[in-house]
């Protein structure tokens, strides 16, 4: 492969110069209070050694939890509006794993399907992703079941996957090949014995995917869905914890002098999601609630965008304060008569 | 790059109230014209599609363009007060601004309805959107055949565009008929007492070349949907537009869809045989 190249594990250190030499940030999982999350670093020795997943997703990087969409002032009979500048401070997402990398392109299909989304482009314009490839998987995992992988390159600009001695580098994209120009001599061709597989994770495909996305229409009405959610308790963490939940609120932070216009990231979940001024509620029940969200990811999406609207990073199970599994709900439903 | 300075989908556009109506109790319309000149000329509608109206320091909220696009240099809109932004815009006075987004989603295909008759049926605060569509009908009367409204709520009081039921009342071309809910009568009150779908149902409009059109509670909607079957109404012929609830009114936002359909893309207008292919959901 001609894309193929070798870093040392030593060779970090001069990479992450070469990045903020750039003026990029850098977002990498650190640990904190026993668990992960993305944070600016300056050196690789600020980055977690142990980190299988953050707790949250690298979504925030582009679709931030909050952001602002227009300010304004207000005096009697008038109001000034001001068009916020899109922020885009040139960022290196260092780190984040192959179904993380993946989600940006399903955010990306939702932003951008008909209208595009200036504040989400922004971002993305000056984004790269280095991924790295997970060499351990846990029992909430299953990218493999979703047409992803533990060395799945979607996603990514650049994607390391570690060898005893550093790292195997494959170079992806014009991003990919910008970010190697900062340092061309850290990369050196990989060596011809160089087989990326065999230093992968073992994720087994844990249901047929394709085959739950045809048969979901039939589901609807399946008992299948209330007895799952049964214990769900509408908190949202899943939503929020996912790298390709793009339902968003808009809400207002304001007075009579003036104030600003907020979107905040929402959930499907929340039992006001969908609720009518007149009280009439769409989706009222967990159940109806819980339906959305798989429908949403494994039928709409594919429907509307041509892609999956999960990457299988089961980061929504391990969120999950009931132990809500889902991959396991996914397999249940895909061998579901009715 | 190139999208960091693209427009915001986001920004409204300013708007100052020319004139408020008071409708029923609760409920008020008001007569909207672009701040911007330039703003008015760009903007046009079609029948049928809807906007994020904004009280500034409150929020957004959907509405339907309750005007006809035939009425050209304003938009109406008619709301309810029920929550922090419709109270916002309730203590609004003429010559305030408030914010407008739109027009968003698809519209009544009236083109495709020449020569047919045309049946509304609607209940309280439901006429807005369907007042949208029979104003410009009957500005363009002459392509139509006969028209007939039925209109119910619960009281005489809560019936909305007074003024304008009594225009269509006085119209030889216009069957108007007006019903309240048992119990909400009042002096002098000479429609029909009854709920919408019984008085359909004794009303026995004729399918035949006839489009019809209905927005009401959801309760009205399931009660009037079998009898217009019963009298032979097909569901390619039954219109009715959702109101689900919205934050973006872009597709993106994740909230209004049923099944795969987003209401505020595909939607809010919708034929029954099009609701039949959609999980019930709204």
């Amino acid at each position: 492969m001609a894309n193929l190249y070798q870093l040392s594990s030593t060779s970090l250190d001069a990479l992450f110069a070469a990045l903020r030499a750039d003026g990029r940030r850098i977002l990498a999982p650190t640990d904190r209070d026993g668990h992960s999350e993305l944070n600016p670093v300056q050196t690789p020795a600020d980055v977690a050694r142990d980190c299988m997943q953050t707790t949250l997703s690298a979504k925030g990087a582009v679709f931030p939890k909050v952001e602002q969409l227009l300010g304004y002032r207000l005096a009697p009979g008038q109001v000034q509006l001001a068009d916020p500048e899109r922020r885009a401070e040139p960022t290196v997402l260092f780190g984040i794993r192959p179904c993380e990398a993946a989600g940006f392109q399903a955010l990306d299909a939702v932003f951008n399907w008909d209208t595009r989304d200036a504040f989400f482009n922004a971002r993305m314009a000056n984004l790269a992703v280095i991924a790295m490839s997970c060499t351990r998987s846990d029992e909430a995992c299953f990218c493999t079941s979703v047409g992803g992988g533990p060395g799945a390159t979607g996603g990514s600009d650049i994607l390391l996957t570690p060898t005893a001695g550093g790292y195997l580098a494959e170079v992806l994209s014009d991003r990919g090949r910008a970010i190697q120009a900062l340092a061309p001599e850290l990369f050196s061709p990989a060596p011809a014995d160089a087989h990326k597989a065999d230093l992968l994770a073992q994720v087994p495909v844990a249901f047929d995917q394709p085959a739950l996305t045809a048969k979901l229409p039939a589901l609807f009405d399946s008992p299948l869905w209330e007895e799952q959610s049964l214990r769900c308790l509408g908190c949202g963490a899943c939503a929020f914890v996912c790298p390709t939940c793009v339902c968003f609120d808009i809400q207002e932070e304001g007075d009579k002098q003036g104030g600003r216009r907020l979107r905040t990231w929402d959930a499907c979940g929340f039992s006001q999601f969908t609720l009518h001024a007149s009280g009439h509620n769409p989706r009222p029940t967990q159940a109806a609630r819980w339906r959305q969200r798989v429908y949403h990811k494994f039928s709409i999406y594919p429907d509307r965008y041509g892609q999956l609207g999960c990457v299988g990073c089961g980061k929504c199970t391990r969120a999950c304060p009931v132990d809500m599994n889902l991959r396991e709900h996914l397999l249940q439903a895909s061998q579901a008569q009715r | 790059m190139s999208d960091t300075n693209a427009s915001n989908l986001y920004l409204p556009h300013l708007m100052r109230i020319a004139a408020i109506t008071d409708e029923a109790p609760g409920v008020r319309t008001f007569r909207l014209e672009f701040v911007d000149p330039a703003a008015a000329d760009a903007f046009s509608y079609h029948t049928g599609q809807f906007g994020l109206y904004s009280a500034f320091g409150e929020g957004e909220s959907t509405f339907c363009i309750a005007s006809s696009p035939t009425r050209k240099g304003y938009i109406e809109c008619t709301f309810r007060e029920v929550g922090r932004v419709t109270a916002g815009l309730a203590d609004k006075e003429v010559g305030d601004i408030v914010g407008f987004r739109g027009p968003y989603g698809n519209t009544f295909p009236i083109e495709d309805w020449q020569g047919r008759n045309l049946l509304f049926i609607t209940g309280g605060i439901a006429l807005p959107p369907l007042r949208s569509v029979i104003c410009n009908c009957l500005d363009l009367r002459e392509q139509f055949g006969d028209i007939t409204i039925v209109y119910g709520a619960r009281t005489v009081n809560d019936l909305v565009y007074k003024a304008e039921l009594q225009a269509w009342q006085e119209r030889p071309d216009v069957n108007l008929v007006l019903t309240v809910d048992p119990g909400g009568e009042a002096p002098g009150w000479t429609g029909k007492v009854g709920f919408v779908p019984p008085v359909v149902e004794q009303l026995a409009p004729s399918p035949d070349h006839t489009i019809a059109l209905v927005c009401g509670p959801p309760i009205m909607i399931k009660l009037t949907m079998p009898i217009l079957a019963r009298l032979g109404f097909a569901p390619s012929s039954i219109f009715t537009t959702l109101e689900n609830r919205m934050k973006c009114g872009l597709g993106k936002c994740g909230r209004c869809n049923t099944g795969k359909s987003y209401v505020c893309k595909d939607g809010p207008v919708y034929t029954l045989e099009q609701l039949g292919q959609l999980p019930a959901e709204y």
